[in-house]
Parts: structure tokens; C-alpha cells; sequence
């Protein structure tokens, strides 16, 4: 279905986040963060919600306003006051929890609308590399239908493509599929699966912890806005060191065995 | 006697019936039809206000609400765009502007300018259709900004959130996402503002006017007095309003049916 086996290599860049805090009001969610995606990497954000996994993504690309620290991607300094946050946004590709397509456009135009308005692409080109992008991830047949039309597996998976057809080098994904049915989230991780072979650079909120023991290369777990534990993989999630990732990692993987303190 | 749930509901069903003809018959039994007739629907005296009630009333009522809705949309959409922005001040005039412009009698406001503009400022004087049209669009905007309001706030967050990220400006995020998006959910009541409107520039009938300038209802009221017709010509122009406001409603319902299914 997504493996259209033409091996497809992704210009690279990376993000590197020095001091990060961020508050809403008095309620601190980001308490100072250091994280650092090389080009080409595939880091997973793990952790409880209200972690403040959710807001470090938001923030590489600026959907949220850092209150203080540094926020490089690829040759952007993102929190230069300076700096044209709609140049830095077209090489960030975003997929959200909740799909976000616009539904007054078709597919097609869902993943043509900002490479003609955005990067001034004459149409023909545009939809060229929407078809392409469509194809990737499977669903070349439905440019013509409507977001509603499709099931929530699919629009993301438009999502995905929707974003690949700006040629990013860099993808945000934010807790992709959990909003999915559960029959439909394995189409939306083998996308990203093919992704990351692809070489593409991606930060990923997820709670697939299987998915991010396959395909990160490294994870982070998150509490209470800090970086509790990082490190390869296999060993966050097969041998955690810290008691509160262990403790997580115990109820999401084994949920059906969690103790209630008395 | 036991009755199940379905017979009473069959039997409520038609006592209702029996109420409502039965009214009917009562109210039409009792009316003296012949005075009605003389007063409401002597038609055949109506001759002298056409084919003015058409060429010069109708065509100025549309005219008039045309124009008045063009000037209401444009300040209605800028009151909107200010009343959402982050600098106060523009929030605060627009909040001013919207509870004032809805709060007092378009009435009012067509006196206000009518009478007020030759006082404010001597030897100018702006021409009855300016005054109407200037009157009537300042009270529809503010209505249509509150209406366009809820509108663009109604297009979920995450719309913006999508087009930005996908490196849209805010104003192209705007023009592209929410707009588009906004129109489908304001077409409702905006209809209702068109309709209003509609109606609303019958108050042109208090600013003294010349013959090319009446709109239906002046032309109506004069009839009554010069035709014997009792109220028979505002009968007449009352469904040349309808004329009007029917095929309205039919057309945006036609447009809502149509993007009924690209909606969500």
C-alpha cells in the first residue's frame, strides 16, 4: 500500500532547542528543554499528557511563542524576532491529531492550495507533485473526492501528503493517530515508517510504543515539562532507567495490570 | 378505556386538526367580507400607481437595498476584522460602533442623517437616496460584523493552525481557509440581514422626497389617500415585497443545499 518500493531520499535538516520555557499564565509547561534532531533522525516524544510534549512540538515551528530559550531548524533561528516565520514554515511540515484538512477543497487542492499560493508554483507542477505525494501514500485515486468522504486514516494520510508537497525537511508529527479508529492506525504508521527509511527528519508525539521502538532512533520521555530520560530506542522503552518512565512505560504497555494506590 | 401509545398519539393528532379548521372557519364565518373587499382588495381602482409601483418603487427598493447591503458588507467585514484584532483601541471602536449602530430605530439614524447633516454642516446637503443608503448600511453593519464575527470564529482553530504551518501568512490563511469557510455558515443569517434590509428601506418614506426617488411603500401610502382604495395599494406592495424576499430565500437555500456536503 505505501511501499511504492522507489526508494525516495529527503533533503535533511535538523532542529536544535536550547533553554526552552514556556507558560501559560502561572502554569509553566516547558521548564527549560535541550533537544537536538540531527538531519536525518527520527526522534519519538513520549510521556503522560500534560507533559508538554504536545507544546515542545508546537513550538519548533512556532504555533506556540517560547517564552524564553534558543529554537534552530534547518538554517533558522526561530526565535529571532527578525526572522520570517512563514519562509521557515514552508520547510516544516506539520501533521495534527486532528487531520486539519480543509474541507471546502478537494484532496487535490488540499495538497496544491499553499505550493500555488505559497511557493508560487504554476498549477501544472503543483498538482504534479500533489499526484505524487497521493501516490505515496496510497490513496492516487482520490483527488477528486472531499475530506468527509474519506475515513480518518485516509485524511491523515492526505494530511501527510498534504505536507510532503512542500518539500519539507523536517516533519512534525503530533499524536498522528490518535484520533484514529484502531483498524486504521497501521496504514497511517507504515507511511511514516517509509518516511523515516526515506531519510526524512522527524520529531513525533506518539504514544505507539511499539512504533517508536521500531522506527526512532531515539526517544525522549517527557514529565512534568522536563526531559526525564533520553536516549536509543530499545533502551528508553526496553530497559528504562528513571522510576517515572518506568512507572509510564508500565501502564502503556500493560494497561490491563495497573494498580490503583489505596 | 385503555388506549395504546400509538392511538393517542393518532388521536391528539386529529384533535389538533379539528382546532386549528375549526378556528379558521370561525374567523372566516365572522369577517364582513364585503367592507374587507372594498378596503384591502379593490383592485380594480389601482390603476393610476402603475406601472409606477414597478418602474420607479420597486426599482428603488431594490436599488436602495442593494447599495445599502454592498456599504453594510465591506464596513461590516472591516468592524468584524477590528472587533477579532490584538490592538485594543480597534476593538473598543468596533465594540462602540456594533452596540450603538444595533441598539438605536434604524428610523433614527435616518433622521439623524437627514436632518442632521444640513445642521452639522450648512449648504451641504446630501441627496435622499445618499442619506437612505448611508443610513441603512451603517445599522446593517453592524449587525453583519457581529454575524461575519461568529462566522470566522465558528472555522475551527486548527484551520489556521494547518494553513499557517504550511507557511501561509495570516492574511492568506485568511483569504484561502477561513473565509471560504466562514461564508458557508453566515449565508443563513446573512440572508436574514438582505431580507431585513429589504424591508428596512420602506423607512425612506420619512425623508421628503421627489417622485423618482419613492421606493413601494411611499408610493403605497400616497395611493391610500388619492385612490379611494382603502389600504388596497399597500396590500399590493406588500407582495412586490415578497416578490422580492421569496426568491431570495430560495437561492441561498439552493446554495446551502449545494455546499451542504463539502461541509465540516
Amino acid at each position: 500500500m505505501s511501499d511504492n518500493n522507489t526508494p525516495t531520499t529527503f533533503k535533511a535538516s535538523g532542529v536544535d532547542i536550547r533553554g526552552l520555557h514556556k507558560s501559560y499564565g502561572d502554569n509553566e509547561v516547558l521548564k527549560g528543554i535541550d533537544l537536538e534532531v540531527k538531519p536525518g533522525e527520527v526522534v519519538c516524544l513520549i510521556g503522560p499528557s500534560g507533559s508538554g510534549k504536545s507544546t515542545l512540538l508546537r513550538c519548533v515551528n512556532l504555533l506556540e511563542k517560547p517564552n524564553a530559550g534558543v529554537i534552530h531548524v534547518g538554517g533558522f533561528d526561530a526565535t529571532d524576532l527578525d526572522v520570517n516565520l512563514d519562509k521557515m514554515r514552508q520547510k516544516v511540515g506539520m501533521v495534527f491529531q486532528q487531520f486539519n484538512l480543509f474541507p471546502h477543497l478537494t484532496v487535490l487542492q488540499n495538497c496544491t492550495i499553499a505550493q500555488t499560493k505559497v511557493l508560487k508554483r504554476p498549477a501544472a507542477q503543483a498538482q504534479e507533485t500533489a499526484r505524487k505525494n497521493l501516490t505515496r501514500v496510497g490513496l492516487g485515486d482520490f483527488g477528486d473526492r472531499y475530506p468527509d468522504q474519506l475515513s480518518g486514516g485516509q485524511q491523515q494520510r492526505v494530511a501527510i501528503a498534504r505536507a510532503l508537497s512542500m518539500d519539507p525537511t523536517l516533519m512534525l508529527f503530533d499524536e498522528p493517530t490518535s484520533a484514529l479508529d484502531p483498524e486504521t492506525v497501521g496504514e497511517v504508521l507504515a507511511i511514516m515508517r517509509s518516511l523515516a527509511k526515506g531519510g526524512m527528519t522527524m520529531l513525533v508525539v506518539t504514544h505507539e510504543m511499539s512504533f517508536a521502538k521500531e522506527v526512532a532512533d531515539r526517544v525522549i520521555f517527557m514529565d512534568g515539562g522536563v526531559v526525564v530520560e533520553q536516549g536509543p530506542a530499545k533502551e528508553v522503552i526496553g530497559n528504562p532507567q528513571q522510576p517515572r518512565t518506568q512507572d509510564f512505560l508500565k501502564r502503556v504497555l500493560d494497561p490491563t495490570h495497573v494498580e490503583i494506590a489505596e | 378505556m385503555a388506549m395504546t401509545t400509538r392511538q393517542r398519539a393518532r388521536l391528539s393528532k386529529i384533535i389538533q386538526i379539528v382546532i386549528f379548521v375549526g378556528v379558521i372557519v370561525a374567523v372566516v364565518l365572522q369577517v364582513d367580507w364585503k367592507i374587507l373587499g372594498d378596503n384591502f382588495f379593490a383592485f380594480d381602482k389601482l390603476g393610476p400607481i402603475f406601472p409606477e409601483l414597478i418602474t420607479v418603487g420597486l426599482k428603488n427598493t431594490l436599488y436602495y437595498t442593494v447599495i445599502s447591503f454592498a456599504f453594510g458588507l465591506a464596513l461590516g467585514l472591516l468592524l468584524a476584522l477590528m472587533k477579532m484584532a490584538s490592538f485594543a483601541p480597534y476593538r473598543w471602536f468596533a465594540t462602540g460602533f456594533i452596540e450603538f449602530f444595533r441598539g438605536v430605530p434604524a428610523i433614527l439614524v435616518l433622521i439623524a442623517f437627514g436632518y442632521g447633516v444640513p445642521t452639522a454642516f450648512p449648504g451641504t446637503s446630501w441627496p435622499q437616496p445618499v442619506v437612505v443608503m448611508v443610513s441603512l448600511g451603517l445599522v446593517s453593519a453592524a449587525y453583519i460584523a457581529e454575524t461575519l464575527r461568529a462566522g470566522l470564529q465558528a472555522v475551527p482553530k486548527g484551520q489556521i493552525e494547518a494553513a499557517r504551518s504550511l507557511g501561509m501568512p495570516a492574511w492568506r490563511a485568511m483569504v484561502t481557509i477561513v473565509i471560504p469557510q466562514a461564508f458557508k455558515i453566515v449565508l443563513p443569517p446573512m440572508t436574514n440581514e438582505i431580507i431585513l434590509l429589504t424591508k428596512d428601506s420602506s423607512l425612506a418614506f420619512i425623508l421628503g422626497a421627489s417622485m423618482a426617488q419613492y421606493e413601494m411603500t411611499k408610493i403605497g401610502r400616497d395611493g391610500i389617500t388619492s385612490l379611494g382604495a382603502g389600504i388596497t395599494p399597500l396590500i399590493v406592495a406588500g407582495a412586490f415585497y415578497l416578490v422580492i424576499t421569496i426568491p431570495l430565500s430560495l437561492i441561498a437555500r439552493k446554495f446551502e443545499s449545494r455546499s451542504a456536503r463539502t461541509k465540516r
